[in-house]
C-alpha cells in the first residue's frame, strides 16, 4: 500500500498548520491552520489504519472530527467576545497583560 | 426488547457486548447526573433557582464522593477493574485522583459561591460548566487508551476555556480566555500529531498494547525509529502546555490574571493535576520502556520549569501572577520524579507515588492561597503584593492562614509541603543515576530561591504598616462560604505536614504492575 505518500501529505499539512499559527495575526486565520493540522491529524490516523488494518484509526479520526467541531464553536464565541470588545480580531493587539 | 433484538444482526458481525462495571462507573455517571439536574432545575425554576445553584452543585460533588469510597472500600484498589480491553482502568492511582478532583471542585465552588452571586453572573451555566470540567478530569483517571485521553482532555478543558472568558464585558478577561484557548487547541492538535504517530508504530490505541508492541519494547532491543521519538516528544510537549511547564507556561500567567480568581484556583490546581495524571499514565504505562526518548525530555522541562519559574516569580507585583510562576516553578519539582522512572520499576512506583503525593498536598495548600486572595481582594480590590502590607495588624486570623499556606509552599514544617519536596527528593535519590542527583541538586537550589519570594510576602504581612487600601474599617469579613473553604485547606495542610501517612496510605500505589 502507498502508505508514505499519505504520511508526506500529512507532514507538509502539519507543518503549514503549525507556520500559520505561529505566523498569522488574525484570530480566524489561526483558528484555520489549527484546522489544518488536525486535518493532517486525520489523514494519518486513516492510512495508518488502514495499513495495520485496524479500525481504531477510523474510529479515532471520527473523535477528532466531531471534537475539533466543538472546538471551533468555542473558539469562535470567544473571537466574537474581542471583536465586541474591541472591534478587531488581531490577535497581537490584545496584549493587555505582560511580565 | 431492544438489546435482544439487536443482539442476533450484532453477533452475525462479530461484535460482543462488553463488559459494562456499573459500580466502577458509579462516580463519572453521578457527575453526570448532577450536570443533568442542575440543568432540568435551571430550565423549571430559571431565576427562582439562582439561590440554589450553587448549593446543589456543592452538594452534588459531596455525593460523587459516595460511590468513590464504596468502590475503595470493595477493594478496586488492590484488584484493579478493567473494562473495554484495558482502556478504562479503576485501580487505586485512578481512585486517589478521582477524590481528589471531586474535593478540589468542591472547594472550587465554595470560592466561586459569593463571587458569582456578588458578580451578578450567569450561576447555572457557571456550575454547569466546572462540572462537566470535573467530569473530563475523572474520566481521565481512569483513561488508558489514546482516544479516551484525548476525548477527557478535550472535555475538561473545553469548559475551562469558556470559563476563563467568563467576565464578558472585561477586555482582561476576553484576553485570558484567548491566550488559553488559541494555546490549549495548538498544543492538543500537536498532541494528536503525536498520537497518530504513536498509534502508526504500535498499531493499537490501548496503552498496555502500546507498551507490549516491538517498537517501544526494550526486551526486543529496539532503536527508536524516528516516527515513535517524533511521537512520545509531541505527546508530551501536548501535556507540557497543560501543566504549564517551562517554555510552554506562556499562557499562564496571563490567563490566571484575567480569569475569575476562583476559576484561576480551578486551573491551578485541578486542570494542572489532569495534565499530570495523564502524563503519568502515558510515560509509565504507554512508553515506560522508551526512557531514552522520554527521559531526557522530561528531565529538561522540570529543570528548566523550576529555575525559570522561580527566577521569574521574584520579579511579581501582582499577587495572581506571582502564584502562576509558583505554580510553573511547583509544576517543575512533579515532573522530575517522572523523569528518572524509567531507570527500573521499583523506581517507577516510587515516582508515581511522589508525583500524587505531591499533587494532593500542591491542591490543598494551592486553593487555600487562592482563598485568602480572594477575601483580601473583597476589601483592597486589587493584587497588588504591597496591598498584603501590615494584613496582621488589620487581619490577624487571615495573616497566620496565609502564612502557613506560604510555608506550605515554600516547604517549612509543619505545613505539608516539606513532605511533597522530601518524596520528590526520596524519589530522585531511589533512581540513584547522575542525571538524578544533578537533577535533585537543582531542586534544592530552587527550594531555597522559592523562600525568598514567599518569604517576602509573609515578612510585608507581619512586619510593615498597613497598606491604604486595606483601609481602616476593621476586621475583614469573610463569608461563610470562604470560611469553610479556608478551615478545609488549612486542615488538610497541616494535617499532611504533621501526620504525612494521610496521603502516603493512598498514594502508595503502582501503574506498572495494574498494567500487566
Amino acid at each position: 500500500m502507498l502508505l508514505n505518500q499519505f504520511l508526506i501529505l500529512s507532514a507538509v499539512l502539519f507543518a503549514i498548520g503549525v507556520y500559520g499559527v505561529l505566523a498569522r495575526r488574525n484570530g480566524v486565520l489561526v483558528l484555520m491552520s489549527i484546522e489544518l493540522i488536525l486535518n493532517a491529524v486525520n489523514i494519518n490516523l486513516v492510512a495508518f489504519g488502514s495499513y495495520v488494518s485496524s479500525v481504531s484509526g477510523e474510529v479515532f479520526a471520527l473523535f477528532v472530527i466531531t471534537v475539533a467541531a466543538a472546538e471551533v464553536g468555542v473558539g469562535l464565541a470567544i473571537l466574537l467576545l474581542l471583536y465586541r470588545n474591541r472591534r478587531s480580531v488581531d490577535l497581537s493587539e490584545a496584549d493587555l497583560m505582560k511580565g | 426488547m431492544t438489546f435482544g433484538a439487536l443482539a442476533a444482526p450484532l453477533g452475525a458481525l462479530g461484535f460482543v457486548r462488553p463488559h459494562l462495571d456499573w459500580h466502577a462507573l458509579a462516580p463519572e455517571l453521578t457527575l453526570l447526573g448532577v450536570g443533568a439536574l442542575l440543568t432540568c432545575l435551571d430550565i423549571a425554576l430559571a431565576e427562582r433557582g439562582r439561590t440554589i445553584t450553587s448549593a446543589m452543585a456543592g452538594l452534588g460533588l459531596l455525593g460523587v464522593l459516595v460511590p468513590i469510597i464504596t468502590l475503595a472500600v470493595a477493594g478496586a484498589a488492590t484488584e484493579p477493574r478493567v473494562m473495554f480491553d484495558g482502556a478504562y482502568v479503576v485501580d487505586g492511582y485512578a481512585l486517589i485522583l478521582k477524590a481528589l478532583f471531586v474535593a478540589s471542585g468542591y472547594v472550587v465552588v465554595l470560592l466561586s459561591m459569593n463571587y458569582v452571586a456578588e458578580g451578578d453572573y450567569w450561576e447555572n451555566e457557571y456550575y454547569g460548566l466546572v462540572l462537566a470540567s470535573l467530569l473530563g478530569m475523572v474520566v481521565m483517571a481512569s483513561a488508558r487508551d489514546l482516544i479516551s485521553i484525548f476525548v477527557a482532555l478535550e472535555l475538561l478543558s473545553i469548559p475551562a476555556y469558556l470559563l476563563a472568558a467568563w467576565r464578558k464585558r472585561d477586555l482582561r478577561s476576553t484576553e485570558a480566555g484567548l491566550k488559553y484557548f488559541l494555546m490549549g487547541v495548538f498544543a492538543s492538535a500537536i498532541m494528536l500529531y503525536g498520537m497518530s504517530l504513536l498509534f502508526g508504530a504500535s498499531g493499537s490505541t490501548v496503552l498496555a498494547d502500546i507498551a507490549a508492541a516491538a517498537p517501544l519494547d526494550r526486551a526486543a532491543e529496539s532503536v527508536p525509529s524516528a516516527a515513535i521519538t517524533v511521537g512520545v516528544i509531541f505527546v508530551i510537549v501536548g501535556f507540557a502546555f497543560k501543566v504549564s511547564a517551562f517554555p510552554f507556561h506562556t499562557w499562564a500567567p496571563d490567563t490566571y490574571e484575567g480569569a475569575p480568581t476562583p476559576i484561576t484556583a480551578f486551573l491551578s490546581v485541578a486542570s494542572k493535576t489532569a495534565g499530570f495524571v495523564a502524563l503519568g499514565s502515558l510515560v509509565l504505562v504507554g512508553f515506560w520502556e522508551r526512557d531514552d526518548v522520554y527521559g531526557p525530555a522530561l528531565w529538561f522541562l522540570a529543570a528548566a520549569s523550576m529555575t525559570a519559574g522561580n527566577l521569574m516569580a521574584l520579579r511579581q507585583r501582582n499577587i495572581v501572577r506571582l502564584m502562576a510562576y509558583s505554580g510553573i516553578a511547583q509544576a517543575g519539582f512533579m515532573l522530575a520524579p517522572l523523569a528518572v522512572a524509567g531507570e527500573s520499576a521499583a523506581v517507577a512506583d516510587e515516582a508515581v507515588s511522589a508525583v500524587l503525593t505531591y499533587l494532593v498536598i500542591y491542591a490543598a495548600m494551592n486553593l487555600g492561597v487562592f482563598a485568602v486572595i480572594m477575601v483580601v481582594a473583597r476589601r483592597t480590590g486589587t493584587g497588588e503584593v504591597a496591598s498584603y502590607n501590615g494584613l496582621f495588624k488589620v487581619s490577624p486570623g487571615m495573616a497566620v492562614v496565609m502564612t502557613v499556606f506560604l510555608a506550605s509552599l515554600a516547604g517549612i514544617p509543619p505545613a505539608g509541603g516539606w513532605y511533597a519536596k522530601f518524596a520528590v527528593f526520596g524519589a530522585l535519590v531511589s533512581a540513584d543515576n547522575p542525571a538524578a542527583y544533578v537533577l535533585a541538586g537543582l531542586a534544592a537550589v530552587n527550594a531555597v530561591i522559592a523562600v525568598g519570594y514567599y518569604g517576602k510576602i509573609a515578612a510585608r504581612m507581619w512586619f510593615e504598616s498597613p497598606a491604604e487600601e486595606l483601609g481602616d474599617a476593621g476586621r475583614i469579613a469573610v463569608p461563610f462560604s470562604l470560611r469553610s473553604a479556608l478551615a478545609l485547606t488549612v486542615a488538610a495542610t497541616l494535617a499532611f505536614g504533621v501526620v504525612p501517612a494521610t496521603v502516603t496510605h493512598f498514594t502508595e500505589v503502582s501503574l506498572l504492575a495494574a498494567a500487566g
